[in-house]
């Protein structure tokens, strides 16, 4: 019984396994490619505007058969310098 | 109105492509409906012992194709149903000895012949795959609810939607309902999530198909067979019929939600 509770069950892992890499199938971006991307779309951001490192999300997601890249990336609020 | 074209494909090798073009063509035919089915697997021969017409072979694809013979005499004429016939695949080691235009040509010679030509498509994506796609006006992936045959399973959509073939419909094979309670195979329902096409039929493991195979005889003409059952519904849906799915499931309500994933 314990046993049952402390394994994840293999239909699970094999859901969650194939989500994987049916995504980079069909995009056809290794995991390293995509975190390549990643890393060169923040630093193109960064150059206009401070970023939120730590809470940036990128992603690919799924939408039936298609994919999309979607980034959540939070910019850094600045006091703004008043003049006068 | 000429014959409808349709090709089951796999990518991975041994999910059931033979099984279920046997199958399918047999339950098509036994509803009163002329048949033909091509074996597409050049130099790996096999639909002919698993309806179990090997020992009528006299002519094959190739010679169709290369002008050996008539069309006629190529079609095997089935033991049982005189309105079931085969086409087989040469025993030929050159696979490019057939393009997808030879596949085309000889397709249309048939759809003023025939009510159903049915394609038994060679495993992986190359020469044979493409032949055996050509001519479809419809085509059935068909996987098991394990890793490698979904994953392929993906691939080859993803090739047929890019060859502007249209989404095909999806044969769930070998789903094992006890395993899947145990969570111990993927369900139904999430390859359905996975692969994101439609169901068109799920067709429970079953040993009579192993039987019925060892014997040349389709389980889709055992009225006692689970797998068979399955089968003649996946046939009459393919005429457009609205048929419930199987409860391979007694204890559970999963069933009932792919029936209504099913009829969307």
């Amino acid at each position: 019984m314990l046993k049952w509770f402390s394994r994840k069950r293999s239909a699970e892992s094999a859901k969650e396994r194939l989500q994987f890499v049916l995504i980079h199938d069909r995009t056809d971006l290794t995991p390293a490619e995509l975190e390549a991307l990643k890393d060169d779309l923040l630093a193109v951001i960064s150059r206009y505007v401070e970023i939120e490192a730590d809470a940036v999300q990128i992603d690919v997601e799924r939408d039936g058969r298609s994919q999309r890249l979607v980034a959540d990336i939070p910019l850094r609020s600045k006091a703004r310098h008043r003049g006068g | 109105m000429g014959a409808q074209v349709v090709t089951i494909t796999s990518g991975k090798g041994g999910v059931g492509k033979t099984t279920a073009v046997a199958n399918l063509a047999v339950a098509l035919a036994a509803d009163g409906a002329k048949v033909v089915c091509i074996d597409g697997d050049i130099g790996l021969r096999n639909l002919d012992v698993v309806m179990g017409l090997e020992n009528r072979i006299v002519y094959d694809l190739v010679d169709v194709i290369e002008g050996r013979c008539r069309l006629r005499q190529a079609m095997i004429r089935d033991k049982r149903m005189p309105e079931l016939f085969l086409i087989p695949a040469a025993q030929t080691r050159d696979k490019s000895a057939v393009s997808p235009s030879d596949m085309v040509r000889l397709c249309n010679e048939l759809r003023g012949e025939v009510d159903w030509v049915l394609i038994d498509s060679p495993a992986g994506i190359e020469r044979g795959f493409k032949n055996s796609i050509a001519a479809a006006d419809r085509v059935l992936v068909i996987t098991n609810p394990e890793v490698s045959a979904v994953r392929d399973a993906d691939r080859v959509i993803g090739i047929l939607e890019a060859e502007e073939k249209g989404t095909p419909a999806l044969i769930l094979n070998r789903l094992n309902p006890s395993m899947v309670r145990q969570h111990d195979m993927l369900s139904a329902d999430d390859v359905l999530d996975l692969l994101a096409i439609k169901l068109i039929g799920v067709v429970p493991e079953d040993e009579s198909v192993i039987v019925g195979t060892n014997r040349g005889n389709p389980v889709a003409l055992d009225p006692k067979s689970r797998a068979g059952q399955a089968f003649r519904n996946i046939a009459r849906r393919m005429k457009g019929e609205e048929v419930p799915f199987l409860d391979l499931d007694a204890g559970g309500g999963l069933w009932a939600r792919i029936s209504k994933l099913g009829r969307k």
